[in-house]
């Protein structure tokens, strides 16, 4: 299980390093490109803050962005409660850490003793790594004079796209990627930069018109052996295993990065 | 980006966590909830990609950063690492524009 929580947090390193050096070219100071890091720590969250920066946006339709991506923590916390009973006192470092990994970790085991063991022990992982990595890529992005001549931009849309791609073997969620996709475009030429984003997630609301029993049926169980808490683990923990390699290191878990 | 939103937006991801463990489970029950919840990385990871990659300016734009997705793209069907995945879009983008093939 140590081995399995050091080989995601090297693969969240090279994450770490890309977010770092994204959100110093979008501008961010390294102080909040690390702030961000520490405090919010999500890693999805945190890349789309800088996307929706990087295109102009302003610090609302950042903030309103990265928030929605860290609703599904809440799906996690619901399991994560029942798999770790946590006290009182842990309730505010568990909280903190919790991410696509720890929680995935966690949800592997069969006891609560060594889910505790798997959530703490990849939580720290990963977030020690994420930081110094954060810390690395945001020194060499405020070091870079024109981002774009290196395919900073790209690599952004790119690393969005690693991110997205383990969900789009569903067909709902394929239909929701392209109708975000339009709508987010056909906004950008009317609307202010931000707001788009923000406009194109309330297509997730459409998955509620389409057919449901095939949806559901086509989502992969990845799960290995009994796991009470999968039928409340919507999506993000259900998701298939990631396909990146950064991922095959992970034997354990499933679940997307943060 | 001011610190105060990103003081905001910190916290507000931190409540969610929070929340998660201390809400009773039947809340988050509903299917009609899980699917959304579901739904909404992607739509917001579709919108940025989609922004990043078509739009400048308020303009619908084809450029190198088409290319760059496309290689994205391809590299993640052949289960390519992450780190691999960006710098290849990296990479084919900054060498078209210093080709002069694209802007």
């Amino acid at each position: 299980m140590l081995r399995a929580a050091g080989g995601i947090a090297l693969a969240v390193g090279a994450y770490g390093l890309s977010y770092g050096a994204l959100a110093t070219a979008a501008g961010l100071s390294v102080w909040q490109a690390q702030a961000l890091s520490l405090l919010m720590y999500g890693g999805s969250s945190q890349l789309a803050l800088v996307g929706v920066l990087a295109s102009g946006g302003t610090g609302a339709a950042a903030g309103t962005t990265a928030a929605l991506l860290g609703v599904r923590n809440l799906f996690y916390g619901v399991s994560m409660a029942r798999m770790l009973r946590p006290r009182r006192r842990e309730l505010v470092p568990m909280a903190h850490l919790m991410s696509d990994e720890s929680a995935a970790m966690a949800a592997g085991r069969r006891t609560p003793a060594t889910a505790r063991y798997a959530y703490w022990a990849t939580g720290l992982a990963v977030f020690l790594c994420w930081n110094a990595a954060t810390l690395i890529g945001a020194l060499v992005g405020s070091v870079l004079d024109d981002p774009a001549a290196l395919g900073l931009d790209a690599a952004s849309s790119a690393a969005f796209l690693a991110l997205v791609a383990p969900r789009l073997r569903e067909r709902g969620n394929q239909a929701v990627f392209l109708a975000a996709g339009l709508v987010a475009v056909g906004c950008s030429v009317v609307a202010g930069s931000g707001l788009p984003v923000v406009l194109a997630g309330l297509t997730a609301l459409g998955v509620l018109f389409l057919p449901t029993g095939r949806a559901r049926a086509a989502a992969p169980e990845p799960s290995r052996g009994p796991d009470p808490v999968h039928p409340v683990l919507p999506g993000p923990a259900g998701s298939p295993p990631e396909r990146t390699g950064q991922r095959s290191v992970r034997t354990e878990k499933r679940g997307e990065h943060r | 980006m001011s610190w105060t939103w990103i003081a905001v937006a910190a916290a507000a991801c931190f409540v969610l966590k929070l929340a998660g463990l201390l809400i009773p489970a039947r809340v988050l029950a509903a299917p009609a909830v899980a699917r959304v919840s579901e739904a909404i990385p992607v739509a917001l990871l579709a919108a940025l990609i989609a922004t990043q990659t078509f739009v400048s300016d308020h303009r619908l734009v084809v450029d190198a950063r088409l290319a760059g997705l496309v290689v994205a793209a391809v590299l993640l069907r052949l289960r390519a690492p992450f780190l691999v995945v960006v710098l290849g879009a990296a990479a084919v983008a900054a060498l078209l524009r210093w080709l002069n093939l694209a802007s």
